[in-house]
């Protein structure tokens, strides 16, 4: 065996494991927050925000990073909206009422 | 900031993605859970920064977009919940969608070579498709949980079909292959430009057709399967980019998704393949309609408080009808009554009550139920031979017990028994078959009885009367 191994493996490495993890933990996930599952998992997909991020910033303001911005924009909504509306919810249950 | 030290920060918010999920296994962990999900992500958007040349454009559009969900995630009312995740599906969409284009235009800036090798364009085309895919069958499922068919056929929650509907499909996702491997093949930056745009258009077309075949109460399997694909749109964008902490976020919601619209297939007894080709309950009513009259018994508010007030054991049973009546206050208030006067009242759920996974634990928290009065199906369904009276309030399919007959067309669909209870009292808004086409026999047995109007009203008269 000679050579370096190829960032596409590395990346399907971490992708593979990834999947087993997000599996096993899904499983152990109540039903009754199902609700709030997705809207978590949401939440943590806006991480594509760090993409969008490194297209708005290369420097100079061109078509490319105007579209960055403009994801910027977008996927904050769910960085923000997704954890609040989450943690809204998640508020919400509780196992007796407070007196 | 060194790239290992960059590279070791995002580890930190994987792992705390990770743990954020975990969180959701147990109510009392779950807010805990949340806050390490935002931590974690704080510490992946600061990272990024301070490693992006230009910050001031990205923290304004952060911030505009920032308020926006602030503003959103506020105001939102539990019950539009299955839509605002739908509009938030889109967003990460339409996001992998133009971060795709910043890297075709300028592979440099995100540390790809330019021209992009093949490896990476096979990704930068896997992370589009599914993104614009993503985007527009969100839109299509945004405007069918809002109710927007009044204003154009395609939100219609009545499934759209047509000739040839999945050959139609079928061509289009043949075509997107096909540039996709133009794009792979071109031989200059320029010549990828074409196919790569084409494909985009043709992806987003593709995901307004396949949602539009899909029906109403086939939502919880949709909205699920449009945040797996959200999930593996932000994975595919990590490829692109070399990004691991992209990659695991976006595998972590992609399985979820994935095991979702699983737990929803299952719950409905349906395979996933029969509910993304569409077209069921295309003909609802029809069998009603076409049904011999048989008759029925219905009471009026009074009487089901008379019967309530006298039992010893109840059951609720909410479905889609509480969700659109909104009638979650008042069914507290009616159980807070009948506990009140002594008597044991629980809740059951089916895992697809409502339009969206765990909508209806979602509604009933939010009138505060305590969550140990509310029980899933299989915890609870033993008990209804034992219980007085089995309160159905805007459900119809998942108490079905046509579900236990060979040949009926939901046979074998797990139901929530509630035909065992000594009485069953029904709340719907009027006769009509339900999303599945098929009359429910429940209706007609002699130890049930009807009360019809819409859920709030009629469980505010209920209240009223004991």
């Amino acid at each position: 065996m000679t050579g370096t191994i190829d960032h596409t493996v590395i990346n399907l490495t971490v992708f593979v494991l990834a999947i087993f993890v997000g599996y096993h933990v899904v499983w152990t996930v109540t039903p009754a927050l199902h609700t709030p599952l997705m809207s978590v998992t949401n939440a943590i997909s806006s991480v594509v925000v760090v993409g969008a991020i490194l297209a708005a910033g290369p420097g100079t303001l061109d078509f490319g990073s105007i579209l960055g911005a403009v994801a910027v924009g977008l996927v904050a909504v769910n960085t923000f909206g997704g954890f609040l509306v989450s943690q809204r919810m998640l508020e919400m249950f509780r196992k007796k009422e407070r007196k | 900031m060194s790239a290992n030290l960059v590279a070791l920060c995002y580890l930190v918010a994987s792992v705390l993605f990770i743990l954020s999920l975990k969180g959701l296994s147990h109510p009392l962990t779950a807010r805990r859970g949340n806050l390490f999900g935002m931590i974690g992500m704080t510490i992946a958007v600061l990272t990024t920064l301070a490693i992006t040349r230009r910050i001031d454009i990205a923290i304004g559009a952060l911030a505009i977009g920032g308020s926006i969900g602030y503003i959103v995630a506020k105001r939102v009312e539990m019950t539009q919940m299955p839509e605002l995740v739908a509009a938030m599906h889109s967003l990460v969409g339409m996001a992998a969608v133009l971060i795709a284009i910043a890297v075709v235009n300028n592979p440099l800036g995100f540390g790809v070579e330019n021209p992009i090798p093949a490896g990476n364009r096979i990704e930068l085309f896997i992370g589009t498709f599914v993104g614009a895919i993503t985007f527009s069958g969100s839109v299509i499922a945004f405007g069918k949980l809002a109710g927007l068919g009044r204003y154009s056929r395609l939100f219609s929650s009545a499934p759209v079909v047509f000739p040839a509907q999945h050959w139609l499909n079928l061509a289009l996702l043949l075509a997107i292959v096909g540039l996709g491997l133009k794009f792979v093949s071109a031989d200059s930056p320029t010549a990828m430009w074409p196919p790569f745009l084409e494909m985009t258009a043709v992806a987003f077309v593709l995901g307004f057709l396949i949602i539009i075949p899909i029906g109403g109460a086939d939502m919880p399997v949709v909205i699920s399967m449009l945040n797996s694909y959200s999930g593996w749109a932000a994975a595919g964008i990590g490829f692109s980019l070399n990004n691991s902490m992209l990659i695991i976020a976006g595998s972590l919601v992609g399985s979820s998704g994935a095991i979702l619209s699983y737990i929803m297939c299952h719950a409905m007894n349906r395979s996933f393949f029969s509910v993304i080709l569409g077209g069921f309950g295309a003909s609802e009513g029809a069998v009603a309609a076409n049904g011999e009259q048989k008759a029925y018994r219905s009471g009026s508010p009074d009487d089901v408080a008379f019967l309530l007030g006298n039992a010893e054991s109840v059951i609720i049973v909410p479905g889609y009808g509480l969700a659109v009546g909104r009638a979650q206050h008042a069914t507290k208030e009616l159980a807070q009554k009948l506990i009140d006067k002594g008597v044991n009242v629980r809740y059951a759920i089916h895992p697809v009550a409502g339009r969206m996974p765990g909508h209806m634990n979602v509604l009933l928290a939010e009138a505060e139920v305590p969550y140990d009065q509310v029980f899933e199906m299989e915890d609870i369904n033993g008990d209804f031979g034992s219980t007085d009276v089995a309160f159905v309030l805007g459900a119809n399919d998942v108490v079905n017990p046509l579900a236990e007959v060979p040949g009926s067309p939901i046979y074998g669909m797990p139901i929530l028994e509630a035909h065992k209870a000594r009485t069953v009292i029904v709340n719907k808004r009027s006769m009509a078959a339900g999303y599945a086409g098929v009359d429910n026999p429940l209706f007609y047995m002699d130890r049930t009885m009807m009360v019809f109007g819409d859920a709030k009203k009629v469980v505010e008269e209920i209240v009223k009367a004991l």
